[in-house]
């Protein structure tokens, strides 16, 4: 019961903050409404007893992506806050293709059989996944490994002053 | 465990629908890559609950959001310094005036 409270509280601030990301006009306060959504997302990452991932995701998203919105935002810095609209000219199409994709998705999940199990998740999950990555799926890893420095090398070069 | 399964797809559904509008709709290109975040986030979402409701055990459903979060990371990098670059040669980066590869 008051897991259900706080998935709703959670989910119902997290849902505001990203149609406050989408639809707020200066680009900065969209930055802050994204960090709004990434905490909220950890947080349920915890009720879901992932708790790696939700610090992962406050490390990764709220430390470097959200940092590093933030600054092409100052880069870029005469669009802030004075664009003439915040959407194209066919947003209401976007608008409509939104609202059907939710539907046709939310109708498809419901329709959809699952089978539950009801298991605990194990106490050495972090052990687990820690050795899964060295282990079992040591090839994804280095290969997630050379495309972060493909990125770095790739991000450097195409925003070096020439 | 009382928070049904449904309840995390719908929430994330939602969220992506709404990564999916700020995609389409919005012409700042920095906005268009915070639409793609929100859409990715989603799919964490999804993932973590598939994991947890229905193969609680094999962790390997986390292990597939830290792949994801590796390559977001990657694609924000790439994507922001593109915008940088782009910015400095036509100072805009609203996505409707951008059409040199337009025939």
């Amino acid at each position: 019961m008051v897991g259900q409270v706080l998935f709703i509280l959670v989910a119902a601030i997290t849902l505001l903050m990203a149609l406050g990301a989408v639809v707020a006009k200066n680009l900065f306060h969209a930055a802050l409404f994204l960090v709004g959504v990434f905490f909220g997302i950890a947080v349920l990452f915890i009720l879901l007893d992932a708790e790696f991932l939700g610090v992962a995701q406050i490390v990764i998203y709220i430390g470097a992506i959200a940092t590093l919105i933030v600054f092409a935002i100052m880069l870029s810095k005469n669009v802030m806050g004075k664009e003439a609209g915040a959407y194209n000219r066919n947003w209401y199409a976007a608008m409509a293709g939104a609202v059907f994709l939710f539907l046709l998705l939310a109708w498809l999940l419901l329709k959809a059989p699952f089978q539950m199990v009801s298991a605990d998740v194990p106490a050495d999950a972090i052990t687990q996944i820690g050795q899964g990555l060295v282990g079992t799926y040591v090839v994804p890893f280095e290969v997630a490994s050379v495309l972060l420095l493909v990125a770095l090398v790739g991000a450097i070069m195409l925003a070096r002053e020439r | 465990m009382t928070v049904p399964l449904s309840w995390y797809l719908i929430f994330a559904t939602a969220l992506f629908s709404i990564g999916f509008f700020g995609v389409l709709a919005r012409r700042n290109a920095i906005a268009v890559l915070m639409g793609v975040e929100l859409m990715l986030n989603a799919v964490n979402v999804n993932l973590v609950a598939f994991w947890r409701y229905l193969t609680p055990t094999d962790l390997s459903g986390q292990i597939f959001v830290v792949f994801v979060f590796a390559v977001a990371a990657a694609e924000a990098a790439v994507g922001l310094a593109l915008m940088i670059s782009i910015y400095r040669t036509r100072k805009s980066i609203n996505v409707d005036e951008l059409n040199e590869l337009k025939l």
